[in-house]
């Protein structure tokens, strides 16, 4: 095939990118622009394959049936809680495979020429470097989410200067590497210096923040991709690899504004870096909070009109999707009306909770976004808040010192009775006191959120 | 020099497109807009196949086939995942 054709069939590619991708934002096409986007993959793949640079396939295929059943077993097996921990990982791999190629057509380029152009020296360089700090940035990310590393913030003095100094040796290194083009093969140093660079930056931060690191790290694993396209000058590599950094930015934008921080703040200290001091929660719960029972709030279900959940990290952690969507069920039968309010970060990456829901076969039209639901905490009976914590503190609105203050948050303290079903009184993410569960209208339910959300129904039931 | 200004110029309209696309997503499809847009990101599979296939050297081969593996699981993986997901959100919207 000639190059011509060989660029046309790139740009239906990227065409077929672009509206995948425009499809995926609306709730109606979002299926087809998945679709779109997959029949783009497979026909730019197509066409590489008739590349007459390749001599052999054996290779080629091999790789695809690895990378597929191990990717296909992946997709298939992972549970909806799971969700955050896999797109970390994926996001990972595509980081990790930028870095690799980058690095064969640095070295294949310099066993060619002489002189490297420094268009390529450079795009191999960035691409090092942020596949590199993806690749190990997203491996972090996918042990605190799945448990494996801490998933507190793990913070040290001279946390910052260290990091620094790590981008500083790496952005050396690559600036050597551009003006020196022999010295090629330091890009595995290079290589090696930005992956801890990638592990130093997301250790430090902790679970709640993820979401922010996912959409970030998305967003990387595009410019990555978009890198290597330079080094390869492939331009459906840097339309594709554009159109990811883009859509991941405008995520992290949407995530920084939910917590009412900077990007800064989430990625270099912050919240949960010192714990509050012990009196405070004191002063704040103090013979304050009431303890009721499945019953109680069950009776209290029985008269209601109108009912929000407000559902959290909590949620996913007790598996308690499908036990939600029984008592939403049973609720919808006594002609009660029932929605969920969905903060932005709740759960650990941006939509976590929608997912739960829907696969728990809750209808979207009863999820509600915060701005949508929060005028109606008036007119609401019972807020029921299921492993939720700081994303309904009144204290950010309410006291302009707290670490939280002028966050947004769900004015569930607004409904009539709040029944809040959590384990204990110990602080959220934040590390703060929440004055919600102190407050007079406010009932504490103790225990697990499935165990207790299932005594609730086994109450209503009977009663 | 004149490849560069080309690539560099799609580049920053790429960028624009990007953001002009997603610019109102609806929080619901936050979690499959990443993964769609992740498994787009994969893309580097087609530097990956160039790479295993031209067999330049060993090293390049055996770099060329570990990233075609990584991205492959990107990819394959990636788009999967979003039809799963997507698939949840439509069912419902039948049964109502």
């Amino acid at each position: 095939m000639t190059t011509a054709l060989v660029n046309i069939a790139y740009l239906i590619a990227s065409a077929l990118f672009i509206i995948g991708l425009k499809y995926l934002s609306h709730p109606r096409t979002a299926v087809r622009g998945n679709l779109l986007g997959a029949a783009g993959m497979l026909i730019a793949i197509v066409v590489t394959l008739l590349n007459r640079r390749i001599v052999s396939f054996e290779i080629i295929i091999a790789g695809f049936i690895l990378g597929a059943a191990i990717g296909t077993i992946l997709a298939r097996k992972i549970q909806m809680t799971g969700m955050p921990q896999l797109v970390a990982l994926f996001n990972g791999f595509g980081g990790g495979a930028s870095v690799l190629v980058a690095g064969s057509a640095l070295i294949e380029a310099a066993g060619k020429a002489h002189d490297m152009p420094c268009q390529l020296t450079i795009a191999g360089v960035a691409s090092g470097l942020i596949g590199a700090v993806t690749f190990w940035g997203s491996l972090i990310a996918f042990g605190k989410l799945q448990g494996v590393v801490p998933e507190k913030p793990l913070r040290y003095s001279g946390e910052q200067i260290f990091k620094s100094i790590l981008l500083l040796a790496s952005l050396a290194m690559g600036a050597w590497i551009v003006i020196e083009p022999s010295t090629v093969h330091f890009y595995w140093i290079l290589v090696a210096v930005a992956s801890a660079l990638g592990i130093f930056l997301v250790i430090p931060i902790g679970g709640a923040d993820m979401p922010v690191v996912i959409t970030l790290l998305n967003s990387y694993s595009g410019l990555a991709a978009c890198a290597t396209g330079f080094v390869l000058g492939n331009n459906v590599l840097v339309i594709a690899g554009s159109l990811v950094g883009a859509s991941g930015i405008i995520l992290t934008k949407i995530m920084c504004k939910a917590m009412n921080r900077s990007l800064t703040n989430v990625l270099f200290g912050g919240l949960g870096e010192i714990p509050e001091s012990a009196a405070d929660a004191d002063d704040v719960y103090g013979g304050k909070v009431k303890a009721t029972s499945a019953e109680e709030v069950a009776m209290l279900l029985e008269t209601a009109r109108r009912v929000v959940i407000v559902p959290g990290y909590g949620m996913a952690a007790a598996q308690a999707q499908h036990a939600v969507r029984d008592l939403f069920n049973l609720l919808e039968s006594k002609k009660i009306e029932v929605e969920f309010a969905i903060h932005p970060v709740a759960g650990r990456m941006p939509g976590h909770m929608n997912v739960l829901l829907a696969e728990a076969d809750i209808p979207y039209d009863n999820l509600r976004e915060m701005d949508e639901v929060n005028p109606t905490f008036e007119q609401t009976d019972i807020a029921i808040v299921l492993g939720a914590n700081d994303v309904v503190n009144p204290s950010a609105r309410t006291n302009p010192k707290s670490p939280i203050a002028g966050m947004p948050i769900l004015n569930v303290d607004k409904a009539r009775t709040v029944v809040v079903i959590k384990r204990s009184l110990s602080p959220g993410f934040a590390g703060i006191p929440n004055p919600l569960f102190a407050a007079d209208n406010t009932l504490m339910l103790f225990g697990d959120g499935k165990k207790m959300i299932q005594d609730l129904i086994t109450a209503l039931k009977e009663g | 020099m004149e490849l560069l200004v080309t690539t560099l110029t799609i580049f920053v309209l790429a960028i624009f497109v990007g953001f002009e696309v997603i610019s109102k997503v609806p929080p619901i499809l936050h979690t499959p807009l990443m993964s769609g847009s992740n498994a787009i990101s994969g893309i580097t599979l087609i530097g990956a196949i160039i790479s295993a296939g031209s067999q330049y050297t060993t090293l390049t081969t055996i770099l060329g086939f570990s990233a075609v593996v990584l991205a492959t699981i990107n990819v394959v993986g990636g788009f999967l995942v979003t039809h799963r997901m997507l698939e949840m959100f439509k069912g419902k919207k039948e049964r109502t």
